[in-house]
């Protein structure tokens, strides 16, 4: 993560609503400069819509949304030179050439360009960077899937965004173009510190790609932290299983290390097969989830705001 | 540059690279040939048929007539027909995120649309002079007649495509529309002098530019003693203008305040819900 704390995404108090039902309630949670944010939930959490809005695609019911210093339902032209967006479908431009595609979209850039960050991006070295350079004269309807969103991530990146955007980035992704998609994004964030906000309902992929995860649960942010942090927090129980006189003992603890310490103290050689289980992020996640979908959701908040304090 | 300038420029760059990739491949060659084939041929066919007035023939009044037709037809239903396809594949939306690209993608569909629109023109007008007989092309300006009706056609037809393509929520329902262009197409005096209609359906086919256009191309392209056939027996120049600039300031007006509020609805999930809806269609 980068040393400079600069606040890039801040949302505070974010409320949407559709006729009479709430999609976002009260959702608040800030990124910082040069870091990757995943916002993780089960399909209708209202991960999208969040992404929408600060993309300034959506205007919300209610709550301080600020983008760059800027509120998104009120971005210039400027403002909008400064992000990226990568949405989930995206199936345009298809008689275009890889190539001239990203120069035309290119040009609209150049007038925005500063000395500390040159815009557009080279056209060449761009097709390079996400792995198309054999790919750049094809017309892109000819891409595969993965080609074509590693197309979708260069538009995206062709004016040197501070900011990038990605919804589902990688929903039907083969693991190896995923796992080329995810070094792409680590790139952008550690070499040019791009800010990134990610939506995922993938759990592993937050994990693996993100600083920091939070977690969206109908339409309430249930969680936010590092991944080590939301597994430690929440679930908190490592598991702790071992044998002795060829009896199976089982048990949940927060302390493992120390309990596995005083269990060798008190039993020595006695004890056999012994396994410790970490609370995973799946575990934590799962309980999170499966617990605001039950209803304990403002519980759940109140239990997790305290833990992260 | 300032980036309007910028975005301008990118947007003409934009409509010649979408001109030459619409005119270089097969499918949209074919889309682009097929009708003025077809239009040329019956032109061959029937166009021997005498009207009534001073040894006029039928294929001599089609042939502006019909030229007349496309320009209408290209500017509403191509424009609104890419507007409604780009906006279900989410190159609107690209625009969007790019900053200016609203209006690099407007400059680009007008250079596109207006390009397609007079090769178009082209394309019926260069073998129609061979195959019609007793065109006037001879003088200045029959030509600049024909300049100055394809040029207000254009501005005419294009903002209405844009409303047009806004409103219609698919490529699909755009299908719908056809019908009453096609019947109003047989009321205009395209096919058939519109002095042999009835009266009151006239008045209808005079409310809408698709007339003043024939008649326009008819009085640029044909001699003078043809203006038996038309209403008045006049080429009404005046109300031409009148009309087609009444229109194009209509379109002009509408066309923005319906293209803002199609755009600013435009969103990720929007384009994935019609995608979703498409799909649906095909399984």
């Amino acid at each position: 993560m980068a040393a400079d704390r600069r606040v890039v995404l801040d949302v505070e108090g974010l409320r949407m609503r559709y006729g009479a039902t709430d999609v976002l309630h009260d959702v608040t949670f800030q990124a910082h400069h040069g870091e990757v944010l995943a916002l993780l939930g089960p399909n209708g959490a209202g991960k999208s819509t969040t992404i929408e809005i600060l993309e300034g695609f959506r205007m919300r019911s209610a709550g301080r949304v600020e983008v760059l210093g800027t509120d998104p339902a009120h971005g210039g032209e400027e403002w909008r030179a400064r992000l990226g967006v990568v949405l989930q479908s995206w199936r345009d431009h298809g008689k275009w050439r890889v190539r001239e595609l990203l120069a035309h979209l290119g040009s609209y850039y150049t007038c925005y360009s500063t000395d500390a960050i040159p815009r557009p991006w080279d056209t060449d070295d761009l097709v390079r960077t996400v792995g198309l350079a054999e790919h750049a004269d094809k017309k892109i309807r000819m891409l595969s899937g993965g080609q074509r969103r590693r197309l979708d991530v260069a538009i995206a990146i062709v004016g040197r965004p501070e900011v990038l955007f990605l919804d589902e980035p990688t929903t039907g992704f083969d693991p190896e173009a995923r796992r080329e998609f995810h070094d792409l994004v680590r790139r952008l964030a550690d070499e040019l510190e791009t800010t990134v906000l990610l939506t995922t309902h993938d759990l592993d992929e937050a994990e693996k790609l993100a600083d920091r995860i939070v977690i969206l649960s109908q339409g309430r942010i249930v969680a936010d932290g590092t991944a080590v942090e939301l597994s430690r927090r929440i679930a908190g129980e490592d598991h702790v299983r071992w044998t002795r006189d060829g009896q199976r003992f089982t048990h949940s603890t927060a302390e493992s290390t120390e309990f596995v310490h005083n269990l060798f103290k008190q039993h020595g050689a006695e004890i056999r097969e012994l396994e410790v289980h970490r609370a995973s992020l799946e575990d934590t996640y799962m309980a999170l989830v499966r617990r605001a979908e039950s209803g304990q959701d403002s519980a759940t908040e109140s239990t997790w705001k305290e833990a992260t304090r | 540059m300032t980036p309007t300038t910028v975005a301008a420029w990118a947007g003409w760059r934009r409509g010649l690279i979408e001109l030459r990739q619409s005119f270089t491949n097969g499918q949209d060659l074919f889309g682009h040939l097929f009708w003025p084939a077809a239009m040329l041929a019956t032109i061959y066919f029937v166009g021997d048929t005498a009207l009534d007035a001073g040894g006029l023939l039928l294929g001599t009044m089609l042939l502006p007539s019909i030229l007349g037709m496309n320009v209408a037809f290209n500017g509403l239903l191509t424009m609104s027909q890419l507007l409604a396809v780009e906006r279900e594949d989410g190159t609107l939306l690209r625009a969007k995120a790019t900053p200016n690209g609203m209006l690099g993608y407007l400059v680009g569909k007008v250079v596109t649309v207006s390009g397609t629109l007079i090769a178009g023109v082209a394309i019926v007008l260069i073998p129609g002079l061979f195959l019609v007989d007793g065109l006037a092309l001879g003088s200045l300006s029959a030509w600049l007649t024909l300049a100055w009706v394809v040029l207000l056609g254009t501005v005419a037809s294009l903002p209405l495509g844009a409303v047009l393509g806004s409103l219609c929520s698919s490529p699909r329902s755009l299908g719908l529309i056809m019908f009453p262009i096609m019947g109003l197409a047989a009321i205009s005096g395209i096919f058939y002098p519109i002095t042999s209609m009835p009266e009151w359906l006239q008045w209808i086919a005079q409310a809408f530019p698709l007339y003043w256009l024939g008649l326009g191309m008819r009085s640029a392209l044909l001699p003078d003693a043809a203006v038996a056939i038309e209403i008045g027996e006049s080429w009404r120049h005046l109300e031409t203008l009148g009309v087609l600039g009444a229109w194009t300031v209509f379109g002009l007006v509408v066309a923005p305040i319906v293209l803002r509020r199609m755009a600013r609805r435009e969103s990720g999930s929007s384009v994935a819900e019609r995608r979703h809806k498409a799909l649906q269609r095909i399984a």
